[in-house]
């Protein structure tokens, strides 16, 4: 501590990097929760009505994602897959779209479980009044189960803003790669850490915060 | 060159850096678990003095990803004068961010146990130890390890993250043989594989343990 | 003699080892009320269940209308129907169930409006206005916005009724109604069945309310081990019991 000289005057000089870099990395976690919830859903719901093929399918998808790490699929589908697929994209584009597939078997697992949660007695009363299973699936048990869900879904949404950090490694310009680049230009290290970290603290509970508010309204009444 | 042999001319390298991804694990949950089921006993029967300042630590470690506090813990320590090599931050932060895991997961543990069990054994008369060893443990033990093992699997993917300090894990060492041998995708889904083989095991003994432990009615 | 709306013959269903539904034969005319008692494990809320395709049966005949409900009419073959022919079938009876299983994220009018409006088709504001005069009719308009979370077991209970006859169905079939209910609240349901009953709703009902079964039904059915042992008008079956099984039935009841 003798030998540092603090001086957070160049952090606040570059201040534009952390904010705007959290600014990007909200906006990984808004699109990132958005595929992965429509993904995490449809399988879930494949799973639930699905014969022993798609189960199996779904299954096995979970279970190889939920097993690596995040950071490896983020090179696989960044630097390995241009290579045998004639596609391109951006940086941003490819971390979304591997945050989106990881966090998708996340919630595959949180909507299954919420779906046989619902009580068979409300499948009955939607047959009864003359509903097709597709009326029953989207009127009474997707409901239902969203409100069950709710408090797994804020904290795995969380966790997924927590890991937009990654994106550093492709360079995507957001909260953590703002820091190392303040780190590696202007060797503040304690002060730039010390405010990236405390950064992300807020953001994330704020956001639980917000999820909690909802929830309250919302979740099983 | 057909792929076999550029596998095996690469098994090395890749088998070094596994070694160093079960190290860096390892050493990282044992570290955590000590420290976790400290920090969650006394989570759960401190005094307020001693829980808060867990409770704020924890709870500011768990919402800092893995990667800024790898970061962190790797700059800013040296600068506060500590003497830390990569390996040492590597180690400390992923054992951090695991303890606090583990010491919300043996806190969960704990308050499972009917407070009656605390009751009734302080009434025979055993001491608080006493009953923390031979009845409250025991008993929270089938709510522990389950999500315990969760945890220990978080730890080896979040192992992962220490290639980006210079440390050759398993990660680094994947990279390194593609950046010699320009064959990105094989490596990959074999990395993926080797990691896929050491969590899957690991979440398999976690799902026979919950079944071991079903018989026992809530 | 006019056709009956439900007509039961030799109605089979055998769960494993064991023949849950034996031989069935039961029918029910336009604008009667036809009460089922008996022993639990008797059959018959399985049987209320087959009538509307909430269960399967294996052998026999069900008919609503003279439209077959667990089987493709005219098919030798027996196939068994699709999810979205059922529906139709189910939308034309209506079901009220011993647990109320009201839907918990909508509200008592909401809960009569779903039918109408995913099923039905109508409008919101004509599904309001329908579910509303429902509400009116089993006494709860005043807890049209509540959610059934707000409610006692017997208000539960009728929204449940009403969301059953909103749906104007040919018939309702009533699953035990009063039986999860606390004393007290029993008498508010079974007076909105009776007045129903009054304005000529055709209705098979299973309960162990005997003096109930006495007043409302036109006939009654006791069934044990799956078969219908008699069935006959209420003085008949309950004051002059065939059967020992009945007999026996009858005492314990008290």
């Amino acid at each position: 501590m003798l030998h540092y000289h603090f001086n957070f005057g160049l952090i606040w000089q570059h201040f534009d990097k952390l904010d705007w870099g959290l600014v990007v990395s909200l906006e990984l976690t808004l699109a990132a929760v958005a595929v992965s919830t429509v993904l995490g859903l449809a399988f879930a719901v494949a799973h639930v009505s699905g014969g022993r093929g798609v189960r199996a399918l779904v299954a096995g998808y979970v279970e190889c994602i939920r097993n690596i790490p995040l950071l490896l699929l983020v090179y696989l589908v960044f630097y390995g897959v241009p290579t045998i697929v004639n596609l391109q994209y951006s940086a941003m584009t490819s971390f979304i779209v591997t945050l989106s597939l990881y966090y998708a078997a996340y919630l595959v697992e949180v909507f299954r479980a919420g779906l046989l949660a619902v009580a068979r007695g409300m499948q009955d009363a939607g047959k009864a009044i003359g509903m097709t299973a597709w009326q029953r699936l989207v009127h009474v048990r997707l409901p239902i189960m969203f409100r069950i869900v709710l408090p797994s879904l804020s904290n795995t949404y969380v966790s997924l803003f927590k890991d937009t950090a990654i994106a550093s490694v492709l360079a995507v310009p957001e909260l953590t790669y703002g820091a190392q680049w303040i780190n590696n230009n202007t060797f503040r290290v304690i002060e730039v850490w010390s405010v990236a970290a405390p950064m992300y603290v807020v953001t994330g509970y704020a956001i639980l915060f917000l999820l909690r508010r909802f929830e309250r309204i919302y979740a099983m009444r | 060159m057909n792929f076999a042999h550029v596998l095996f001319e690469a098994a090395p390298s890749l088998w070094r850096g596994l070694e160093v991804t079960v190290e860096v694990s390892a050493v990282s949950v044992s570290f955590a678990l000590v420290a976790g089921l400290l920090f969650g006993t006394a989570l759960a029967y401190g005094p307020i003095l001693l829980r808060l300042p867990i409770r704020a630590v924890v709870d500011v470690v768990r919402g800092i990803p893995v990667l800024v506090l790898i970061f962190f813990v790797y700059y800013v320590g040296p600068a506060a004068g500590l003497e830390l090599g990569s390996f040492s931050a590597a180690i400390l932060a992923l054992s951090l961010f695991s303890a606090c895991q583990v010491a919300e997961i043996t806190r969960g543990a704990i308050i499972s146990v009917h407070h009656g069990q605390m009751e009734a054994a302080r009434a025979v008369g055993l001491t608080f130890r006493q009953c923390l060893v031979s009845v409250i443990f025991p008993q929270a033990l089938r709510r522990f390890l389950p999500p315990w093992i969760n945890s220990v699997t978080d730890t080896v993917k979040g192992s992962a993250l220490v290639s980006l300090l210079g440390i050759v894990d398993l990660m680094l060492a994947i990279q390194q043989v593609i950046g010699r041998t320009y064959r990105p995708m094989p490596f990959y889904v074999l990395g993926a594989l080797i990691y896929l083989c050491i969590n899957y095991a690991l979440s398999s003994a976690s799902r026979r343990l919950e079944a071991h432990f079903a018989y026992v009615r809530d | 003699m006019t056709e009956p709306i439900v007509r039961m013959a030799e109605v089979g269903k055998s769960f494993g080892a064991t023949r849950v539904l034996d031989n069935v034969d039961l029918s029910v005319g336009r604008g009667e009320v036809v009460t089922i008692i008996g022993p639990s494990g008797s059959g018959k809320t399985t049987l209320l269940r087959c009538i509307n395709a909430l269960e399967t049966y294996d052998s026999g005949s069900i008919r609503i209308d003279g439209v077959e409900v667990g089987f493709r009419d005219g098919d030798s073959r027996r196939r068994p129907r699709r999810d979205r022919e059922l529906a139709q079938i189910r939308a034309a009876t209506g079901m009220v169930f011993q647990l109320f299983y009201l839907f918990p994220h909508l509200t008592a009018v909401e809960n009569v409006m779903l039918g109408l409006r995913k099923v039905r088709r109508m409008g919101r504001a004509e599904a309001r206005e329908r579910a509303m005069r429902w509400l009116e009719r089993v006494g709860l308009a005043d807890r049209a916005g509540n959610l059934p979370s707000q409610l006692s077991g017997g208000q539960q209970q009728r929204v449940g009724i009403a969301r059953a006859v909103a749906m104007e169905p040919k018939m309702l079939l009533l699953d035990e109604i009063t039986s999860a209910l606390d004393p007290e609240l029993v008498g508010e349901v079974l007076a909105v069945v009776r007045s129903l009953a009054a304005d000529g709703m055709t209705m098979l009902v299973v309960t162990h309310e005997m003096a109930f079964a006495r007043e409302v039904s036109d006939r009654v059915a006791f069934m044990d081990g799956g078969r219908v042992i008699q069935e006959g008008d209420p003085e008949s079956v309950l004051r002059r019991p065939a059967s020992e099984r009945l007999r026996a039935f009858l005492s314990r009841i008290g």
